[in-house]
């Protein structure tokens, strides 16, 4: 099973260390893991800002990275979910396309619905809170969502179960966004502020050691401002608590 | 009207935007619970979007089909273009029936189409009957919502505007109090009104009845005590059957207040003898909206306020920051086909988080509609500062040695600024936020030398 590791940019540029753990953890879970050297974006922030048509040069390097891998794993579901909703469409390469999008994972999706490994054995004795993105969860499904009748599920919390000693509090709101949005967090600065304020203050009034997401992004902007503001919180990626925790 | 600025100014008063936002989460709490009380919920949402894709792709036969039941049933059918035109068709039965006190009840199409100022100009005097209507037509402000015109306001603000406008007791909060002054004014003003109007949330062309949702009973009110009863609709309130009333009723109230149903359905299908009863289907933009392929299915929205409810943005910004008639989520797809450079900056007011999408009856994609505004906005807008940058942005992803240059030098140039500079006010990352710490190599880096 030959997988590509698809590293966001930013994650590349600032936070290699969830990249590594990514790596690190694919690996240990017996998977042939290479990183194609010449990715660079997958245009999502340009697309969000409303310029999804200046992305086509962006996505012609994505597919020619990727095509010949059987899966592509990235660490954040709001990339994965560009990839499949929003790149623009490339004339002659529909095929390759379509195939991309189907064959694009982030990272818990990948564990439980391709590896099917059900849950992580290790240990990790600390509280967290977890923070479901919303490209992860209400576009990828990732989790179930508060607004729908479904049956709960929560492809994060699953992998989760089988570590001894972490424990993943509830929050009072399941499922609010951040706040961060990508130009979100500086075109409408005031408002992304007091959404991650609001946020972090329900994971601090549960007493978290550490604040966890699937999307880097997210925690980015909740670790900024809880930092501005000196609250005593860690944040960690998904990957870099499965990878510490796995045995 | 800049959406960001207005929001800003909301959240100055940081005590009064936090209990706004709990106020809402209050009601989308309540619709959790009541929606979850079903068990075909989510089978239901399917069937009204799927009946309202219908009815969308039908619309010319369902109002000629409504036209001519209704008008069999004794009902007199106007068609209006736009605004304008529906203001001066409700004028003109007014001056035909010398009338110069209306009563109205549940209608934000006549916000939409500023019926209010158009009468008064006229001089007809015009009484908003519902609580929440009222109490912001002494503010001479439209409503801040449309479920809860008045959510904005605390009691204690209400309080103030009533002993001003109804003399109550000054410093006197009690709802119930303040609730009955309302009472004893309006009853006054239902008995002078010789016409009344209301807004139509089904119209079912079978039947060539329509049905208004109300929680006071104010329509009815209204209605029973005037002569000629003018109902006001937007063409795509159709629904094609009575018996889909039983998908959509069960649906409205539940999302708008997380009640199981409205307290009264009142269906309206032929006057009473010696009264009359006056139907006007408005178009205003809806036809236009219509045949956008990408934004047509903004019009199944039956104005439950749910999106509203659930939106992260509004409940921290207020109705008012949106600066149109429909606030939210979406009014922030239906404004921009209205007028795309007045509200501009509405389908950017918003993370993508899809919330609005999940929470809607109606199955209305809401936030993939902002993503696609954001696209022709941009387009509209033309050439910009933004563009370039766009532009330069694609130009280094689609080269991997020029992201891999740009990448080193943003990192190095992060490293080496000084905190007064990254932290500069014209920087609104760091305004309220640290920015990361800057690693020494970039995974790419990392990789080349331990792996490759």
């Amino acid at each position: 099973m030959k997988v590509a590791l698809f590293i966001p940019c930013y994650i590349d540029q600032f936070y290699p260390h969830v990249a590594k753990a990514t790596l690190e953890l694919l690996e240990k879970l017996g998977c042939d893991v290479s990183y194609p050297m010449d990715q660079t974006c997958c245009g999502q922030p340009m697309a969000n800002s409303g310029f999804e048509r200046e992305t086509v040069g962006t996505t012609k390097q994505f597919l020619e990275t990727f095509k010949d891998f059987d899966f592509i794993v990235a660490p954040s579901g709001s990339c994965v979910l560009h990839v499949k909703e929003h790149q623009p469409k490339i004339e002659r390469q529909e095929a390759e396309q379509k195939e991309i999008q189907h064959k694009v994972y982030e990272l818990s999706e990948f564990l439980i619905d391709i590896l099917k490994i059900g849950t992580i054995k290790g240990s990790f004795p600390h509280k967290i809170g977890f923070h479901s993105s919303c490209h992860g969860q209400r576009g990828l499904r990732l989790s179930s969502s508060s607004e729908l009748n479904e049956k709960p599920f929560n492809k994060a919390k699953d992998l989760f179960a089988g570590i001894q000693g972490l424990e993943v509090v509830e929050l009072t709101r399941k499922d609010e966004c951040c706040g961060f949005g990508g130009t979100f967090a500086v075109t409408e600065e005031a408002l992304s502020i007091q959404m991650g304020k609001d946020r972090l203050s329900d994971h601090l009034a549960h007493q978290v050691e550490i604040i966890c997401g699937g999307d880097t992004s997210c925690l980015m902007h909740l670790q900024g401002i809880a930092e501005r503001n000196n609250k005593p919180v860690k944040f960690m990626h998904l990957a870099e608590i499965l990878n510490q925790a796995i045995s | 009207m800049s959406h960001p600025n207005q929001a800003a100014n909301f959240l100055k008063d940081e005590k009064r935007a936090h209990w706004h936002d709990e106020t809402l989460w209050f009601v989308r709490e309540k619709r959790d619970i009541s929606s979850k009380g079903i068990p075909e919920w989510e089978e239901l949402r399917k069937l009204a979007s799927g009946i309202k894709d219908h009815v969308l792709s039908k619309l010319d036969y369902y109002l000629e089909e409504l036209e001519k039941t209704a008008s069999a049933n004794g009902i007199k059918v106007h068609w209006a273009k736009d605004a304008a035109e529906h203001n001066e068709i409700v004028l003109s039965i007014l001056q035909e029936k010398k009338c110069k006190a209306i009563v109205k009840s549940k209608s934000i199409l006549t916000e939409e189409c500023h019926l209010n100022p158009f009468l008064e100009k006229h001089g007809v005097e015009v009484v908003d009957t519902d609580l929440g209507e009222r109490i912001v037509q002494f503010l001479n402000q439209p409503p801040s919502h449309i479920v809860l015109p008045a959510i904005h306001l605390k009691k204690r603000d209400i309080s103030e505007i009533f002993h001003e406008k109804l003399q109550t007791e000054k410093g006197n909060e009690d709802p119930a109090y303040l609730t009955n002054a309302a009472r004893i004014h309006l009853r006054d003003k239902f008995m002078k009104a010789k016409v009344a109007i209301t807004g139509v949330n089904f119209a079912i062309p079978e039947t060539g009845e329509f049905v208004v949702c109300t929680n006071e009973g104010n329509a009815d009110m209204g209605v029973h005590l005037a002569d000629v009863h003018i109902a006001c609709m937007g063409i795509e309130k159709i629904i094609p059957k009575r018996e889909h009333l039983g998908v959509f009723l069960r649906l409205l109230a539940r999302s708008a207040t997380g009640q199981s149903i409205t307290n009264y359905n009142s269906h309206f299908r032929s006057p009473a003898p010696g009264k009359e009863i006056h139907l006007i289907l408005v178009d205003n933009g809806r036809t236009e909206q219509l045949s956008r392929e990408k934004f047509k299915n903004s019009l199944k929205c039956i104005r439950c306020g749910a999106c509203m409810n659930t939106c992260p943005i509004y409940r921290r910004s207020g109705g008012y920051s949106y600066g149109s008639t429909v606030p939210g989520p979406i009014g922030s797809i239906l404004s921009p086909g209205i007028d795309v450079k007045k509200y501009s900056t509405l389908p950017f007011a918003s993370t993508l988080c899809g919330s609005c999408s999940d929470v809607c009856p109606v199955k209305i994609n809401i936030h993939e509609q902002l993503y696609e505004w954001r696209q022709e906005i941009t387009k509209a807008q033309g050439w910009s500062a933004k563009e370039m940058s766009m532009k330069m942005a694609n130009g280094i992803f689609k080269s991997p040695l020029a992201y891999k240059v740009s990448g080193k030098v943003l990192r190095a140039t992060l490293k080496t600024l000084p905190d007064s500079l990254i932290y500069n006010p014209l920087n609104a990352w760091g305004k309220g936020r640290n920015v990361p710490e800057v690693p020494k190599e970039s995974f790419k880096e990392w990789y080349q030398k331990n792996r490759s």
